[in-house]
C-alpha cells in the first residue's frame, strides 16, 4: 500500500522537479538577457526585473485586498447592495459596539504598558545577577506557548465552582483560603477585561525582558562609570541614563506589542468569545464575517482595524530605522 | 446548532487541510476513496468505461439502478473520518454492483468552500448540506438540481412531511434527508433513579414534579452549560426552541423562525418565562457547578458530569451526548439500567403531539447525469439508511428502516423511535434555520447575557429583533 502511494507520488515528484528546473532557466534568461543591456536603459530595465515580483506579489497579496476590503465595507450583508457608510455607522453608533471599541482601546494601553514596564524591571533586576539564563528562561516561556493554549490554561485557573464544592480554579482556591468567597472571575464585568489581559501580558513580558535586557547590556560600560562618576546612583541612574539610552528599543517594544494587542483575538475567543462586555474588535471582525457571514460590517471592522494598526506600524518602523542609524 | 462535531478543533486541521488540498489540486487526483480502489469497478475505470464485468452474485437488488461501468460521483461534505469510512462502507456494495465509484471528500471548510467551488464551475455531484439555510442560499445563487422523481418518491414514502419541506425552496423539492440527530431528550442517571425511586416522567407535568421532588430530597435538580468557544449560546437556543414548539406546535413555530412572529411578541415572552422558571430557577439548577450564573460559564461538554456524581437530576442535550459520558468516567454505561440514560423531553398538550427538535443533512445534487440521479436514489432509500445504520453511532428519520437495525436498547434507537414517528411534530432546530445574524449571532449573544448578566427578557428579545437582517 505505502510503496504504491510512493510510486504513485514520483511522477508528481517529476513534475515538481521539472517545474522548479523551469523557473531556474527563465531566471537564468532573464539574468542573462539583463546583463547584456548596456548603456542607458540597463538601470531602468534591471529595477524592473529586481523589483517586478516582489511588485506584483505585494499589490495581489497587500494592496488589492486591502481596496477589496474597503469597498466591500461599504456594501450590506450579502454584498451585494451598496449601502455607503451604514456599516461604519453601525460600529460608531450601537451601545454594544461603542464597547467593544473601548474594550479595544482599554487593550492596546494597558497591555503593551504593563507587560514593558514589567519587563524593563525583570530585566534590570535579573541583569547581572548570578545565574541570569535561569529566571529569564523560564520568564520567556510563555512566548512559545501559542496564544490558544495559554487561553486554555488560564482559563482554568478562572475556573469558578460553587465555594462549597472541591475547587477547579487556581485563582478561586486561593481566594478561599485567605477566607474570602470567590467570585464567577468570568462574569466580573469590568475586570474580566483585565483578567484576560492578564493573560496577555504573561506572554508579552518574556518577549519586552528578553529585548530590553540585551538593549541596556548595549549601553557602553563608560557612559555608566561616567555616571556614576558623577554621583548619579539607583533611580537617578536609571531615569537619567539608561532609560535615554534604551529609548528607541523601548518604543519599538512598546509598538511591536501594540500592533499585536490590537491583533488580539485567540484570548477573547477562547475565554469569552466577546461574551459579559469582553468583545474587541478582531474577535467581532471574525464573528461577524465567518460565523454571521456579513461581509460588509466584518470588512468595516477590519478597515478599522486596519486604520488602527497603520500610526503604530510606520512610528514603529521609523523608530527601528532610528535605532539602526544610531548602531 | 446542530452539528458540534463541525466546530471541533477546526483551526488545528485547517492547516493540515489546506496542505491536502493544495497537494490534491496540484496532483489533479484525489485518493481518498481506500475502500473503492480494491473493488473491482475502479480498476476497470482506466479502460474508459468498457461493460465487461457482469454483476456479481448478491447484486440483484441494485439492479433498478442499473450499471455505470467507469463512472464516477464525486461527493463533497462536512463529515470527516472516521464517519466517512462507515459511509464508504455502507454504499461498497452499491459501489460494486453499479459500476459508480463514490469519490468522498471531506472538509471541515465546507460551508465556506462549497459557494467557492460552485462558482468557480467546480461543483461536486452531490454535497451533503448541514443546513437547510445554506440550500436556500446556494439555490438563491444557482448550482443546485431538482430532485429526480426517483428521490422524491422514496422521501415522500419514508420521511415525516416536516423532512421534505426542509429540502424544498420555492416550491421545488432539492434535497433528501440523510442523517438526523434528536435534540429532544433529557439526560439522567438510571442508577440514581432507581435508587431514589424516581420514575421517568411523561408529561411536562410530571417533569416539575419529579424536579420539585429532587429539591425537597435535596438534590438540584437541573444542570446545564452554554459556553461552546465560538459559539457560545447554542445549548440555550435549543432550549428556547423546545419549549416554542411545545408550546404552540409547528405553525408558530416556523412563524417565529420566518420572522412573521417576532422575538418580542407575547408568545416568545412566555416561553421565556417558561424557560426562566426551569433553567433560570435558583432552586433547580446549576447543579454541580454554582449559581444561576456559572450556566454561562459552563462548557457544554462538562455540564453533565455531576449527573454521574449524582449532584445533579437531569441534564437537556441532544442525542449525541451520548458520547460524552465516557469522557467523564470511562466505565460509565450509557444504557436503560446505566449510569447514564436519555428519555424524551415530555410534551405539553395534546394539541401537539411528539413534538420533537432535531436536526439533518440533506443531499443536494450539483448534475443530473445518470449515475448522478442513481447515487442520488440510493442515497434515499431505505436499504442504504439500514447498511449505514448498522455500522453505528448514525440516525435516519427514514421509517423504511427497521429500529431493529439499531443496537437494542441504545440512544439511536430511541432517537429513531421518535423522529419516524408519523404522527411526531418534527421541526428543525430554529437558529440553524435562521439568518446567521440572527442564529448564529445575536440569539447566542443575548441568550448567553440573559443568563450571565441576568439582562431583562424584553430587552434580550427586543435585541435579537434589532439584529434581524432588514431584507
Amino acid at each position: 500500500m505505502i510503496w504504491e502511494n510512493i510510486l504513485e507520488g514520483i511522477p508528481k515528484l517529476g513534475t515538481a522537479a521539472a517545474g522548479i528546473a523551469v523557473f531556474f532557466a527563465i531566471l537564468l534568461v532573464v539574468f542573462f538577457v539583463l546583463g547584456r543591456i548596456r548603456g542607458r536603459l540597463s538601470n531602468p530595465v534591471a529595477m524592473l526585473a529586481f523589483l517586478g515580483p516582489a511588485a506584483i506579489l505585494l499589490m495581489l497579496g497587500l494592496v488589492v485586498p486591502t481596496f477589496q476590503t474597503v469597498y466591500k465595507s461599504l456594501f450590506n450583508a450579502s454584498g451585494k447592495k451598496f449601502i455607503g457608510l451604514q456599516n461604519y455607522g453601525w460600529i460608531l453608533t450601537t451601545e454594544s459596539n461603542q464597547q467593544v471599541l473601548i474594550n479595544t482601546a482599554l487593550w492596546i494601553v494597558i497591555a503593551p504598558l504593563f507587560s514593558t514596564v514589567i519587563g524593563l524591571v525583570l530585566a534590570l533586576l535579573l541583569d547581572r545577577m548570578r545565574r541570569e539564563s535561569i529566571p529569564k528562561s523560564l520568564i520567556f516561556m510563555p512566548m512559545a506557548i501559542s496564544f490558544v493554549g495559554a487561553s486554555i490554561i488560564w482559563g482554568l485557573v478562572y475556573a469558578y465552582r460553587d465555594p462549597a464544592q472541591e475547587q477547579v480554579g487556581l485563582l478561586s482556591q486561593v481566594v478561599l483560603w485567605l477566607g474570602i468567597e470567590p467570585p464567577n472571575w468570568i462574569l466580573l464585568q469590568p475586570w474580566n477585561n483585565f483578567l484576560l489581559m492578564v493573560i496577555m501580558i504573561w506572554i508579552q513580558t518574556g518577549f519586552a525582558m528578553v529585548v530590553l535586557s540585551a538593549a541596556i547590556k548595549a549601553i557602553p560600560g563608560d557612559v555608566v562609570e561616567a555616571a556614576t562618576l558623577d554621583g548619579a546612583t539607583g533611580w537617578r541612574l536609571f531615569s537619567r541614563v539608561t532609560v535615554p539610552m534604551i529609548r528607541t528599543t523601548l518604543i519599538v517594544v512598546v509598538t511591536t506589542i501594540m500592533i499585536a494587542t490590537l491583533k488580539i483575538f485567540d484570548i477573547v475567543r477562547v475565554m469569552t468569545n466577546g461574551n459579559f462586555g469582553t468583545q474587541i474588535v478582531a474577535n467581532e471582525m471574525y464573528s461577524q464575517a465567518f460565523v454571521q457571514f456579513d461581509v460588509g460590517r466584518g470588512s468595516a471592522l477590519a478597515v478599522i482595524l486596519f486604520l488602527g494598526v497603520i500610526p503604530l506600524v510606520s512610528y514603529n518602523i521609523i523608530q527601528l530605522r532610528r535605532e539602526r542609524a544610531i548602531r | 446548532m446542530s452539528v458540534p462535531t463541525r466546530r471541533r478543533g477546526v483551526a488545528l486541521v485547517v492547516g493540515a487541510s489546506a496542505a491536502v488540498l493544495l497537494l490534491a489540486a496540484c496532483g489533479g487526483s484525489s485518493t481518498s476513496d481506500e475502500s473503492t480502489s480494491a473493488a473491482p469497478a475502479s480498476s476497470s475505470a482506466d479502460s474508459g468505461g468498457e461493460t465487461s464485468a457482469a454483476p456479481a452474485a448478491g447484486c440483484e437488488a441494485y439492479a433498478a439502478y442499473g450499471t455505470f461501468e467507469g463512472a464516477s460521483v464525486t461527493l463533497f461534505t462536512s463529515i470527516l473520518p472516521p464517519e466517512q469510512q462507515k459511509f464508504e462502507t455502507a454504499w461498497a456494495e452499491f459501489e460494486e454492483c453499479t459500476g459508480i465509484d463514490i469519490v468522498y471528500e471531506g472538509s471541515d471548510q465546507f460551508e465556506a468552500q462549497l459557494p467557492t467551488r460552485i462558482a468557480g464551475g467546480n461543483a461536486p455531484d452531490l454535497a451533503f448540506i448541514p443546513q437547510p439555510g445554506l440550500l436556500v442560499k446556494l439555490v438563491e445563487t444557482g448550482g443546485p438540481v431538482a430532485a429526480p422523481d426517483s428521490v422524491t418518491a422514496l422521501v415522500d414514502q419514508y420521511w415525516n412531511p416536516a423532512w421534505k419541506a426542509y429540502g424544498t425552496v420555492d416550491g421545488t423539492f432539492y434535497a433528501a434527508p440523510l442523517g438526523s440527530n434528536m435534540k429532544s431528550f433529557v439526560w439522567y442517571s438510571p442508577k440514581v433513579f432507581s435508587e431514589k425511586g424516581y420514575t421517568v416522567p411523561t408529561t411536562w407535568d410530571e417533569l416539575f414534579a419529579l424536579s420539585d421532588q429532587m429539591v425537597a430530597d435535596g438534590v438540584k435538580p437541573w444542570c446545564g452549560g452554554i459556553e461552546s468557544g465560538g459559539a457560545t449560546g447554542w445549548p440555550a437556543t435549543d432550549w428556547l426552541e423546545q419549549i416554542m414548539l411545545r408550546m404552540y406546535g409547528g405553525d408558530v413555530y416556523d412563524q417565529w423562525v420566518n420572522h412573521t412572529l417576532l422575538f418580542d411578541s407575547p408568545e416568545v415572552t412566555a416561553a421565556m418565562d417558561t424557560l426562566a422558571g426551569w433553567m433560570k430557577n435558583p432552586e433547580y439548577v446549576n447543579a454541580g457547578f454554582g449559581d444561576v450564573k456559572t450556566i454561562a460559564t459552563t462548557g457544554f461538554q462538562q455540564a453533565g458530569e455531576p449527573i454521574l456524581k449524582g449532584e445533579c437530576g437531569m441534564l437537556q442535550q441532544a442525542s449525541f451526548y451520548a458520547n460524552f459520558w465516557a469522557e467523564f468516567n470511562p466505565d460509565a454505561v450509557v444504557a436503560e439500567d446505566g449510569d447514564a440514560y436519555a428519555f424524551y423531553l415530555p410534551a405539553m398538550n395534546d394539541n401537539v403531539p411528539t413534538p420533537v427538535v432535531g436536526g439533518g443533512e440533506f443531499v443536494t445534487a450539483f448534475a443530473d447525469r445518470p449515475e448522478v440521479v442513481a447515487a442520488q436514489t440510493f442515497l434515499a432509500s431505505p436499504e442504504f439508511a439500514t447498511a449505514k445504520v448498522k455500522e453505528g453511532t448514525w440516525v435516519s428519520a427514514n421509517s423504511g428502516v427497521p429500529l431493529d437495525a439499531y443496537a437494542p436498547g441504545s440512544i439511536d434507537q430511541l432517537s429513531a423511535q421518535y423522529l419516524t414517528d408519523p404522527q411526531g411534530t418534527f421541526r428543525f432546530d430554529a437558529s440553524d434555520l435562521m439568518p446567521a445574524a440572527v442564529g448564529a449571532g445575536a440569539m447566542w449573544k443575548e441568550m448567553t447575557a440573559w443568563f450571565a448578566e441576568d439582562k431583562p427578557t424584553q430587552q434580550v428579545l427586543k435585541d435579537i429583533d434589532a439584529a434581524w437582517p432588514a431584507e
